[in-house]
């Protein structure tokens, strides 16, 4: 399972590498929702300092949606998905492969849109430890549950719009807890923050879980 | 020896349509087998059963000495299927394609480079993505997938599609040698002549043809007698 995971992610990653949608697209749009956040909340700069870690994790959810849907549209074409399953490849490590590759993808976003928060907002990164540590958390339950909902639409013809229907709503808890670590952790209380840390650590190895459990029947449904 | 598949009353459906409607079949494991019949025929249904791709609804099924109801997970693994699509990523290049054919299917590397070398894909074709090559190159790429992993089983849907005449005879000299080496191979073609395109009659051990309509196995006879026209 782990060998065709890691088959699967570095082809995945390479194919982003190669297209570059991820830093021409994905990374610009998270950016673009950071400004117009910013724009919206100008008139009183305290407010926007203070909603600063929910705009940011809004602005990650997002990017997290069309970081998923990219990773399944390369399967789409030509079939390729349906390659990869006729390979005999465990479902499993597909599926961990993907979300692994997501989760790298928002990784590398979240640090720069942490940099463009700092430097749009005036929001201060205190307690490193704390913020990545979350954000970890986080991001693997973002990328886990986001290849798992977006497997299950994969066939459908109205995947694009369905997609994000089903996903949000699951991924709110995530929003809410990422949030509120990271505001608890710039307001110089990162011990309040704790709760809410382990509350994505618990999301982020129930999706995981529940990914490698039922990988294999929905591939196979879908 | 078990056959290589054995089918018997197979029914499979897609959506609600039955696209097998029972059908009987055993292919030995060695044999080359031609698959005609009209579009909707069942040609790619009966292909895509074999692959376990196409659920079996009911009937027996063993392809690979592995049961279709229980074990297509195992069938895949020794399975390799040439469908209408060529399964490449547009922003690998070829070789990095064909690499990753390979390896996902449980093939050895080390076959790449010959089963490049076989459909001209070294040089500077190599390192060009998959996305800015001809449908014909792209169709060289798949058939270089099949010929490196090497898979017991060969299920090729209209192989010659975008081949061009020295690509066909390539395509042939494959099967031939794949024939050879004890892989078993069907070809689904609707092509009135089907030895014409895929030239498996005067290479391969005894071809058989067979002949689908509605789903069902219509005839089953060997390919001299078919291209006699008995």
């Amino acid at each position: 399972m782990l060998s065709d995971a890691r088959l699967v992610a570095a082809k995945d990653l390479r194919i982003e590498m190669r297209s570059k949608v991820a830093t021409n697209q994905v990374l610009p749009f998270a950016l673009v929702v950071l400004i117009l956040f910013a724009f919206a909340l100008n008139q009183d700069p305290p407010a926007l300092a203070a909603a600063a870690p929910g705009l940011y994790w809004v602005a990650v959810l997002f990017s997290a949606l069309l970081a998923v849907q990219r990773s399944f549209a390369i399967e789409s074409a030509d079939a390729a998905g349906e390659g990869m399953r006729l390979s005999g490849l465990d479902p499993a490590g597909i599926f961990l492969g993907k979300a692994a590759a997501v989760a790298v993808q928002l990784a590398v976003l979240e640090v720069l849109l942490a940099a463009g928060m700092a430097v749009l907002y005036g929001a201060r990164l205190q307690d490193p430890a704390m913020l990545v540590a979350s954000a970890g958390a986080a991001t693997v339950g973002l990328a886990s549950a986001g290849v798992l909902y977006a497997a299950l639409a994969a066939e459908l013809s109205v995947r694009e719009t369905l997609l994000p229907l089903l996903l949000l709503p699951v991924l709110a808890p995530v929003l809410m807890s990422a949030a509120r670590a990271w505001q608890d952790s710039m307001s110089g209380r990162p011990g309040l923050g704790v709760p809410w840390a382990e509350l994505l650590v618990v999301f982020a190895v129930v999706y995981v879980s529940l990914g490698v459990v039922v990988a294999g029947p929905v591939m196979e449904v879908t | 020896m078990a056959p290589a598949v054995h089918l018997r009353d197979a029914l499979a459906l897609a959506g609600r349509f039955p696209a097998l409607a029972g059908v009987d079949v055993d292919v030995e494991a060695g044999e080359v087998v031609v698959v005609r019949g009209a579009n909707g025929a069942g040609k790619t249904s009966l292909l895509r059963l074999c692959a376990g791709l196409l659920a079996l609804t009911s009937g027996e099924g063993r392809v690979v000495g592995h049961d279709l109801r229980t074990r297509r997970r195992e069938v895949r693994r020794h399975v390799g299927l040439l469908g209408h699509s060529n399964h490449l990523y547009d922003d690998l290049t070829v070789e990095e394609n064909i690499r990753f054919g390979v390896a996902s299917g449980g093939g050895r590397l080390d076959g790449v480079a010959a089963a490049m070398d076989h459909f001209g894909l070294r040089g500077r074709l190599a390192g060009v993505p998959a996305g800015r090559c001809s449908t014909g190159q792209r169709r060289r790429c798949a058939l270089a997938v099949l010929l490196a992993r090497s898979p017991m089983l060969w299920l090729l849907d209209e192989p010659h599609s975008g081949l061009d005449p020295e690509g066909r005879h390539l395509l042939g000299e494959m099967i031939r040698r794949g024939s050879q080496g004890g892989a078993t191979v069907l070809v689904a073609t609707h092509e009135g002549d089907p030895f014409a395109s895929v030239d498996v009659a005067a290479s391969g051990p005894n071809p058989r043809e067979i002949v689908m309509g509605g789903g069902l196995v219509v005839s089953d006879r060997p390919a001299s007698m078919a291209a006699a026209g008995s």
